[in-house]
């Protein structure tokens, strides 16, 4: 409903044809300038040349102590989906920028070895001269048989496209996260049984040694024991040990779930749950966990080899053993939920960045309007997370756009809470990384668990990414920071503007040029998170410091020399690296307006588009499209001032105005434009902001086609639109079913929801039709069949006539009410010039959003429904009421009745009880119909 | 766009022109019905409504339960199960005095029981089991704090379900409906006969009733089907064979002084009664329902209309359905519903033809009401005079369309609406749109004050 509709133009979703349409001219601000290599038939969005991969993949990885990295599998489990590309290589990068220190063993003071519940890390990283970049979740699993009982996975979602991870970055990492919960909950089960058996066996071991033990005292009446004896003695010493600590161990497996229980409803068997728990993980104190601490070597390495009962003292070399599948380790059942779960990420990601986030903008806005969204608006996805998430891609925007942005982003959450109807959306943001130990430091809740978790945002920042620079390199792009440091507040996360020295930090050490083969991290958040938020910067483990190389090989070609103080400040102190990672990132910038490169990555676009005219950025068509809806309120400033109590943090916008401002000015000084601008521009939820949204696109697109063939088809549309928009049930009547639902299916789209369930709308019904049916169904399609039954279901048409209109797909005819108005006519042109499906659907939708408004502020005006004093007549009311539909609605003939019956279903929806459905009305009118002919 | 309108005009499928039933279009003005609920609960055809207080109505059928609902609402308020067959009769006792009884219901049904029901919180109060037969009708006399039931014998009961008194058993058939009367009397329609029992406090204690027969009216040539007492002083019957008398209450004769239209039988060829024609199912007297002045019969597919004062029917409407008419009622503005077995409900203004003289009126009506069998031709003679002459008529003002089976009773509300019941189980409750919608703006801008949340104003 947010989209404009001819701004998302370049969806990657039909012909190659299609683009060569030109379209109508637009608006110059709505214009988007002509991909020059177009005629050289290059597609902006065809894929980026250097990638062996045909689409976006996830792959999971082992770092076998037998084998080093290895593949496990991809998904989609298809060869040609990863083409060419390198998995073992690639497995291999991945698998080495594993900073989570997972670490079992005895740690100082402690008796016995403890297991680390080390939570996941999340990195960024990219190769560029693979053309993949990649989100990557490192996760460990237990293995009693595994060195340090501890294998170390990892999945990773991998894209040519570097701004999707980038952008996407909270959203992987939440359904990542979930993923990951769901195998660490089926592994800490097997964990647990593993031990169990292991227990048993030590149990019965000891009962054999202290048998022999004894037998052997019996047998020894000397005073003295004899060498065998006294190895005995020690073995049953050692097993007796190995007992203790194994019973730990399982205490400790055990107990986690339970700690977890305490911290939030705990389901370890809902993949779903995952995020409740990765919620409260967040708020959960990191400080407790210490991994880099030296560490005895686990003792459990000599822990005796497994036989069916007796164990043995002498230990198994680790290469001998076959070590445990995924499978094995984590539970059939988790095993297939976590595909599933992962099968559902990459499906959700699919397709090009600027449509996901087009999606989740429209969403975020849609959200907060909680009053009417229901109508046209599929809100079941909207109810499932929080989706306050804004866009993000502010790499691309001008400097007023972000600044605008900024205000937009910080205003959105705010509104939602003051519509009070989705507080959630504020709450915590699952960001764990910390490390969970079992200590006696029981992880804090001292986080508020209302207060938004402001996530580090350095893996956003433009000139990171910006600063890609060799062919073979890796590049830890970002990851996820842990720990207290990071859960900072929403109000934190919306002032941007201090001058904190959050703001440079986080491009502390963030900043590397890398030379060929070797691994950049250009920012880590360790897990470890001990370290305040001062010294991150000095943290990250930087694995190289070699200087630049301008490699030609590399698809990417910015001038990060631009700046020659860049290389020198990393040798220097942190904050000269700061200041100097900061004029790198205007650097970047300038160098990608530099027209020095050779093959342009339109993922990368940074580059403003006036300056060659190359569309490098995603399009951005939220800009005017929320404007547009805003303006059907009472304005986009008025909803934020007047209509809800909420004010705007107005310090905020003139403060990020300004900041953006002087950005401008002097690039050398953008610390703080640039920090506000990653900060505000980041997600601060977990939001999977398009569950779903893959389907959706689908049917959309096909119910925009079918809708376009329909007002094409038909020279009856519109009173057949009118019909649906007033709530008179149409019945679509034909013998072909598939043409019957094609047509049920186009005319979907106009339907308005009753309230939050789904559509009122019936694909095929073969029985004769019912009152109670049009009271659920406003839009039915029914066969036409020469059986009694049929004969029938014609009846109780022409019984029910005036409850319905009927469209006869067979003989093209429609009989339904006349229509006079005007709304129906803009909705469905039949000589509109749109194309396509999906834009067309989109126009569809901008202009219920208007009928919405309006609908809105018919319902909510009190003097138009309630007389003003006692005494007034309720003629008087009425008439107002008119005056208001007709002449400030600007409303002529049935389109009164079109909003007054979006008004009813928003008073319905509005006085409706939560938790009953209430009993669905059926209003109708006394107007004759017509029969309309092609 | 009107270009496309190349076909326009009314439907062609007009069903319903077929039949010589007055239809109207779909522009009904006068209709003010344009929202509806319909109420599912009922497993089997839903036969009875009636009503509690103000916003409460119960209904029941032949699936033996009985659901109390909200008539704004529609809320299902309590779901009664205690009858094991379906039920044949029901009748609300509301609280004699301020005291805090609260309002109850009897229900009969046909497993011979009696069940008295707590409307307030939906309970079974008590259940009498000791009848011989199944009870068919049930009457309270709010006067005197008993109720009656009628089967095969008449007994008398008192609030807490004492029997008071019962009369010798009377007939296999069962008595087939009761009115009350004034001096404590009530008339009961036992087959073709009309019997008259009076109820007096026994000499021995003050709690002890007699009932008493007093009379026997046996003027009726066919089952009694219908009764209806229109006031203190008059009564009305009418039979399967399309017979309607007017009684006097007071001493239950048609001769009485206070209604001498029963004297005008000296004349041989005018029965006192009225006897209607066509086949007898088509002529019984389903329904009669009456207000001050008329008498309004449910008869076959018509409707008549039958004036007190003058004696006569003024207006009548002879194919006001496609099938049996089978409730009427009379509202307070000269509106007229009545339901049908065809499943539709309608709705009847009538009206006033000055222009035509008074004196046509007897002829029309005689002719209409036809003695014998008349052929065809004089039939329709008589029926195109007939269409010229009542100096009233029913005008159909509109029609409710909803049932998909006949519609057995409907209740009206005033203006909280109307609730009809029907043989396909479902209550429909027919309500004015226009009301409804400012109710709930009414109700949504309280929630918003309460809430808190923003007030917009114009």
């Amino acid at each position: 409903m947010i989209s404009a509709p001819d701004v998302v133009a370049f969806t990657r979703e039909e012909e190659l044809e299609d683009d060569l349409y030109r379209e109508p001219p637009l608006p110059e601000e709505y214009s988007v300038p002509l991909f020059p290599f177009a005629g050289q038939g290059a597609n902006p969005w065809a894929k980026v040349a250097g990638s062996k991969f045909t689409r976006d993949f996830i792959l999971i990885s082992e770092f076998s102590e037998q084998v080093g990295p290895q593949p496990l599998l991809t998904i989609p489990d298809d060869a040609k989906v990863s083409g060419t590309f390198d998995l073992n290589y690639f497995s291999l990068r991945i698998m080495s920028v594993d900073y989570q220190a997972s670490f079992v063993g005895h740690p100082p003071g402690s008796a016995y070895p403890k297991l680390n519940f080390v939570e996941d890390s999340k990195v960024v990283l990219g190769d560029s001269k693979e053309g993949a970049f990649a989100y990557v979740h490192h996760l460990t699993l237990y293995d009693l048989e595994a060195r340090g009982f501890v294998r170390p996975f990892c999945m990773a979602y991998i894209s040519a496209d570097e701004h999707k991870i980038m952008q996407q970055f909270q959203e992987l990492s939440t359904e990542f996260s979930k993923a990951s919960e769901c195998l660490k909950t089926g592994n800490r089960k097997a964990f647990a049984n593993e031990l169990e058996k292991k227990l048993k066996d030590l149990d019965y071991t000891r009962t054999v040694l202290h048998n022999e033990t004894e037998q052997q005292k019996k047998a020894n009446d000397k005073g003295y024991y004899t060498t065998q004896a006294i190895e005995k003695a020690n073995e049953l010493a050692s097993v007796e040990k190995s007992i203790i600590e194994h019973q730990d161990l399982l205490r400790q497996i055990r107990s986690y779930p339970y700690r977890k229980l305490k911290d939030s409803e705990f389901h370890p068997y809902e993949p779903e749950c995952a995020l409740d728990r990765a919620d409260t993980g967040s708020d959960q104190d990191p400080a407790a966990s210490d991994p880099t601490e030296p560490g005895e070597t686990p003792l459990y390495t000599h822990v005796p080899s497994y036989t069916p009962k007796l164990i043995k003292a002498k230990s198994a070399k680790c290469f001998d053993k076959k070590l445990k599948t995924l499978e094995e380790l984590c539970d059939v059942y988790f095993f297939t939920q976590t595909l599933d779960q992962l099968h559902h990420i990459e499906r959700t990601f699919r397709g090009d960045v600027c449509y996901l986030l087009t999606e989740q903008i429209s969403r975020a806005l849609l959200k907060q309007q909680s009053v009417t969204n229901f109508l046209f608006e599929d809100v079941s996805f909207l109810d499932e997370k929080p989706p306050e998430k804004q866009y993000r891609g502010c790499q691309g925007l001008s400097q007023d756009a972000i600044d605008e942005k900024c205000s937009e982003e910080s205003l959105a959450p705010k509104v939602v809470i003051s519509l009070g109807s989705y507080k959630s959306s504020v709450e915590c943001v699952p960001i764990k990384m910390e490390q969970e130990m079992e200590d006696s430091e029981e992880p804090k809740m001292s986080e508020s668990v209302m207060s938004e978790h402001q996530e580090n945002l350095d893996y956003l920042d433009a000139d990171i990414k910006g600063s890609i620079s060799s062919g073979e390199s890796i590049e830890v792009l970002g990851t996820e920071k842990s720990g207290s440091g990071l859960t900072k507040s929403e109000s934190q996360a919306s002032l941007p503007v201090m001058p904190s020295p959050q703001a440079g930090r986080s491009k502390v050490g963030s900043r590397r040029t890398v030379s060929e083969d070797s691994i950049e991290v250009l920012s880590t958040c360790p897990s470890e998170s001990l370290i305040p938020e001062d010294f991150k910067a000095s943290y990250p483990s930087a694995i190289n410091e070699e200087p630049y190389v301008d490699d030609d090989e590399g698809g990417l070609r910015f001038a990060p020399r631009a700046n020659p103080g860049v290389d020198d400040g990393q040798d220097q102190d942190d904050v000269s690296k700061q200041e100097s990672l900061v004029q790198v990132d205007a650097a970047c910038c300038i160098g990608k307006e530099s027209p020095n490169f050779l093959e342009p990555l339109p993922e990368l676009g940074q580059k403003p588009c006036e300056e060659d005219g190359v569309v490098r950025i995603p399009p951005q068509p939220y800009r005017p499209a929320e404007q547009g809806l805003r303006g059907g309120f009472p304005s986009h400033d008025g909803l934020s001032a007047g209509l809800l109590p909420y004010e705007l943090d107005s310090r905020y916008l003139s403060g990020s105005r300004e900041v953006s401002k002087s950005s401008l000015d002097e690039c050398s000084d953008s610390t703080s434009y640039i920090s506000s601008a990653a900060s505000t521009c980041s997600d601060r939820t977990p939001s999977p902001a398009h569950l779903g949204s893959a389907a959706g696109d689908r049917h959309r697109k096909r119910a925009g086609q079918n809708a376009l063939r329909f007002i094409r088809q038909y020279p009856f549309a519109h009173p057949a639109i009118y019909s649906l928009l007033s709530g008179r049930t149409l019945v679509v009547l034909g013998e072909d079913e598939a043409m019957v639902k094609r047509l049920v299916t186009a005319l979907s789209i106009f339907v308005p929801n009753c309230g939050a369930y789904a559509k009122p709308v019936k694909h095929w019904v073969t029985s004769a039709l019912h009152l109670v049916d049009f009271q659920k169904w406003k839009l039915i399609g029914l066969q036409r069949a020469v059986s009694p039954a049929g004969v029938n279901a014609l009846h109780a048409l022409s019984r029910y006539s005036r409850y319905l209109s009927v469209l006869d797909a067979d003989s093209k005819t429609l009989r339904c009410p006349l229509y006079k108005g005007s709304v129906v006519a803009r909705l469905a042109d039949h000589r509109t010039q749109i194309k396509r499906g999906s834009t067309y659907y989109m126009h569809v939708q901008s202009i219920l959003t208007q009928l919405c408004s309006k609908a809105f502020l018919f319902t909510f005006c009190h003097h138009l429904h309630l007389p003003i004093s006692e005494r007034e007549p309720e003629e008087s009311v009425v008439s107002r009421r008119m005056n208001f539909l007709k002449l400030q609605l600007g409303l002529a003939n049935e389109d009164i009745k079109i909003v007054q019956y979006l008004a009813e279903l928003l008073k319905l929806h509005y006085i409706q009880e939560p938790g009953q459905g209430g009993n669905p009305l059926l209003r109708f009118d006394y107007v004759p119909s017509f029969l309309y002919k092609i | 766009m009107l270009r496309w309108l190349i076909g326009g005009g009314r439907e062609p499928q007009g069903l319903a022109e077929k039949s010589s039933v007055q239809t109207i279009g779909e522009e009904q003005i006068q209709n003010p019905y344009t929202e509806l609920l319909v109420l599912k609960g009922h497993q089997d055809i839903v036969r009875f409504l009636v009503q509690i207080d103000d916003c409460r109505f119960a209904s029941a059928g032949d699936d033996g339960i009985i659901f109390l609902w909200n008539a704004q609402t529609g809320e299902k308020l309590y779901e009664l199960h205690g009858h094991t067959h379906k039920i044949t009769a029901i009748a609300p006792f509301s609280s004699s005095d301020v005291t805090e009884e609260t309002d109850l219901i009897i229900t009969a049904s046909a497993d011979r029981t009696v069940i008295v029901w707590d409307c307030a919180s939906g309970r079974q109060v008590q259940k009498v089991s000791c009848f011989h037969s199944t009870v068919k009708c049930l009457t309270v006399l709010q006067r005197l704090n008993v109720w009656l039931s009628g089967g095969s014998d008449l007994c008398v009961w008192n609030r807490k379900l004492d029997l008071l008194c019962k009369t010798s058993h009377l007939t296999d058939a069962g008595i087939s409906a009761l009115v009350e009367l004034p001096k404590n009397c009530v008339a009961a329609a036992v087959g073709k006969e009309l019997i008259i029992f009076r109820l007096s406090a026994s000499n021995n204690g003050s709690e002890g009733w007699n009932i008493l027969e007093v009379k026997r009216l046996v003027d009726h040539q066919d089952n009694i089907s219908s009764i209806v007492s229109v006031n203190d002083l008059t009564f009305v019957t009418g039979s399967h064979i399309g017979e309607l008398i007017v009684w006097d209450a007071l001493d239950w004769t048609k001769q009485a002084s206070e209604c001498n239209f029963w004297d005008s039988s000296v004349h041989p060829d005018v029965q006192p009664e009225i006897k209607l024609s066509q086949s007898p199912h088509e002529t019984s007297v389903q329904h009669l329902t009456s207000d001050e002045e008329c008498v309004f019969a449910a008869v076959g597919k018509g409707i008549y209309v039958y004036n007190l004062q003058m004696k006569r029917v003024i207006a009548c409407q002879r194919t006001a359905h496609d099938s049996t008419v089978l409730h009427l009622e009379k509202l307070p503005n000269r509106q007229l519903i009545s339901c049908s077995e065809d499943g539709s409900v309608r709705i009847w203004e009538l009206r006033e033809k000055q222009q035509l003289p008074a004196e046509s009126v007897p002829t029309g009506f005689f002719n209409m009401w036809g003695f014998g069998r008349a052929n065809k031709q004089a039939h329709q003679a008589a029926k195109k005079m007939h269409e010229n002459t009542p100096v009233y008529f029913l005008e159909l003002v509109g029609d409710l369309i909803g049932h998909s089976s006949a519609v057995q009773m409907f209740l009206y509300f005033g203006e909280l609406g109307l609730a009809t019941c029907s043989a396909d189980h479902l209550i429909i409750l027919w309500k004015d749109g226009e009301r409804e919608s400012s109710l709930r703006s009414l109700t949504l801008f309280k929630k918003l004050a309460q809430s808190g949340d923003l007030q917009l104003r114009l």
